[in-house]
């Protein structure tokens, strides 16, 4: 295995192969003759096979197990309820896919056909991609390095035959790392609307989901807002809330604050909404009255807004 | 920060290597590493921990350390003693942040290159216990660990889930890689299972029930117990206190101990 050099230039920078770090790091040569300069062809090919694509969101955390995959499934959900709506939902998270499970599709295979891969549809109007449906055990891991997964997440935006879409959310992993990176290097021509950073109460969730907020400042995608789940729980006997992850600092609302970004919502701790999750099943149609589903359905409005009010330039929407 | 050169045997003081893993996020893998350490102090051990999560490093708060230097000395890094008594020490990439909101935006090849570092440049000295805190995940951070902790033969992984299927479908996977890379699992552990209102004491089962329990048996390794929801286990975490110490009589606090206890009997039926 290589020593990366500790203030490697990187391998795309105009500096690499020549800057001081590089003396001594095997790969110098390699950078020095501009090879690791040249763009990845797939850009521009994902630029092209996104046009048919309205808007791009991610879904992000720095912190695991806040309810990513649960927001981007719902948000899914709840955009589809319009039948004109299309809806594609793509999971980046190689090791740890979620997605199938949380849609009630595990177990579908993908198929493929000339013009590429096809996702597994949910409804008419919903697509879905994961690993996940390229496992044949849902004990089989998923034990790869960097650049193999950098290459799972081009194909999948590549070579994914999604059609006409006017929302793809991308789930992703928690950090900021090789899938970050891919998401945002790959979709770089094609315009990403934002993000949406999820986090729960807690100093432990924030302190990494500002590391995520300052990661997407550092790529340049614009952050949609925060939603904080979890946030608080009603006892279903007493009906009296408790602080299961207690706002030791303020929560995400003194953290939105501070960074002046927006707060999208807090949604509160539902046990029903774990439940529809293992089932694969819509809590908001399992549970509309419940404060949770009230919560993801104005959070879920003011995104489509913020999507609405930054259109895409007119040479990216479909032509009639 | 550049470290000394390689030393043979930075971990040759070491007894035994203990990993905390899950395929899934958010599940108590930090929170069950530091209460680990905290309660093997307590049994006189002296403990090391080793945060190899570089993109969301939470143990240095956890143990009240937070913007502590790391100095050098003739074999490498010092690692940061988290107590007076030096019983508890601690690396994290946290540490060599400038700013603690800084993003650690590296791809697999840093990542590896630091998490050797941490292995073999880092004077751990003697050490009873050196646990390893892990990020989600079966990749780069996980091949890098196993691969550079081989030499030293762990005691093996404690595998970390909450009761739910979505974090049981995960850690599952998480399984199927400590299979593959021979790494011994110690047992699972369930956390967050079931919250007890602090108003009428009616348990609610916030992240559905079971499913370590479940996939224990199903996969033939020891359950080692379901630690429920606190919130001053979470406060304790937040405030980088003492939850080992501070609330025994916490719901949470019989199980952390057993799982200990298992470490403690099964190192101290071993040959050193």
């Amino acid at each position: 295995m290589e020593e990366v050099p500790h203030d490697c230039p990187g391998t795309g920078s105009d500096q690499a192969g020549q800057g001081a770090a590089c003396q001594g790091c095997p790969n110098q040569r390699l950078c020095a003759s501009g090879v690791g300069a040249a763009p990845d062809p797939a850009v521009e090919e994902i630029k092209e096979k996104m046009k048919t694509v309205k808007h791009k969101i991610l879904v992000l955390s720095g912190k695991g197990g806040v309810g990513k995959s649960t927001f981007s499934a719902h948000l899914a959900h709840a955009l589809a309820e319009d039948e004109n709506t299309q809806v594609a939902l793509l999971d980046i998270d190689i090791c740890g896919p979620s997605i199938p499970k949380i849609m009630g599709l595990e177990g579908e295979q993908v198929h493929q056909s000339g013009s590429g891969w096809s996702p597994v549809f949910l409804e008419d109007n919903l697509g879905v991609m994961s690993v996940g449906f390229l496992l044949s055990s849902p004990d089989d891991a998923v034990i790869w390095r960097g650049p193999k997964k950098n290459g799972m997440i081009k194909q999948f935006l590549r070579d994914v035959d999604w059609g006409e879409v006017d929302y793809l959310i991308v789930d992703t992993p928690p950090g900021t790392s090789d899938e970050h990176l891919s998401a945002v290097q790959y979709l770089a021509a094609a315009h990403i609307d934002g993000a949406v950073v999820i986090t729960t109460p807690q100093e432990v969730s924030l302190q990494d989901v500002r590391k995520e907020i300052n990661f997407c400042h550092k790529v340049k995608v614009p952050v949609i807002g925060v939603v904080e789940n979890m946030s608080g729980f009603i006892c279903p006997k007493c009906k009296k809330e408790s602080q299961i992850f207690p706002p030791t600092t303020g929560g995400a609302e003194v953290m939105c604050q501070d960074l002046k970004i927006p707060l999208l919502g807090k949604v509160p701790l539902d046990p029903h909404i774990g439940k529809s999750c293992d089932e694969g099943r819509s809590f908001l149609i399992d549970a509309p009255d419940s404060p949770a589903t009230l919560a993801y359905r104005s959070i879920i409005q003011r995104i489509q807004e913020f999507c609405r009010l930054h259109q895409p330039k007119e040479e990216n929407l479909i032509s009639p | 920060m550049e470290a000394a050169a390689a030393e043979p045997g930075n971990l040759a003081g070491v007894r035994h290597v203990i990993l905390v893993l899950s395929g899934k996020g958010g599940v108590g893998k930090s929170t069950i590493s530091t209460e680990l350490a905290l309660a093997l102090r307590h049994a006189g051990k002296k403990v090391g921990i080793l945060d190899v999560d570089l993109c969301g490093p939470s143990i240095p708060r956890m143990l009240r350390a937070q913007g502590r230097a790391v100095h050098q000395c003739g074999s490498g890094w010092v690692p940061v003693f988290v107590d007076q008594e030096q019983s508890i020490s601690l690396m994290s990439v946290g540490f060599l942040l400038e700013n603690p909101d800084q993003a650690v935006v590296w791809r697999g090849p840093k990542k590896n290159a630091l998490i050797k570092q941490f292995v073999s440049d880092v004077a751990w000295g003697q050490l009873d216990y050196l646990v390893v805190d892990t990020p989600p995940g079966t990749s780069d951070e996980h091949m890098a660990a196993v691969d550079a902790l081989r030499p030293y033969s762990p005691l093996g992984a404690l595998l970390v889930t909450t009761p739910q299927a979505v974090s049981v479908g995960d850690v599952r996977r998480e399984l199927t890689f400590c299979r593959k890379t021979g790494l011994r699992v110690i047992g699972i552990v369930e956390n967050m299972s079931g919250f007890v209102c602090p108003h009428c004491t009616e348990c609610t089962n916030v992240f559905s029930r079971g499913g370590g329990e479940e996939l224990a048996r199903h996969a033939g390794v020891p359950f080692l117990g379901s630690v429920p929801l606190d919130p001053d286990l979470t406060r304790s975490l937040e405030e980088g206190r003492d939850f080992i110490q501070e609330f025994p009589e916490s719901p949470a606090f019989p199980v952390l101990s057993a799982i200990a206890q298992k470490i403690l009997n099964e190192t101290s039926a071993q040959l050193s």
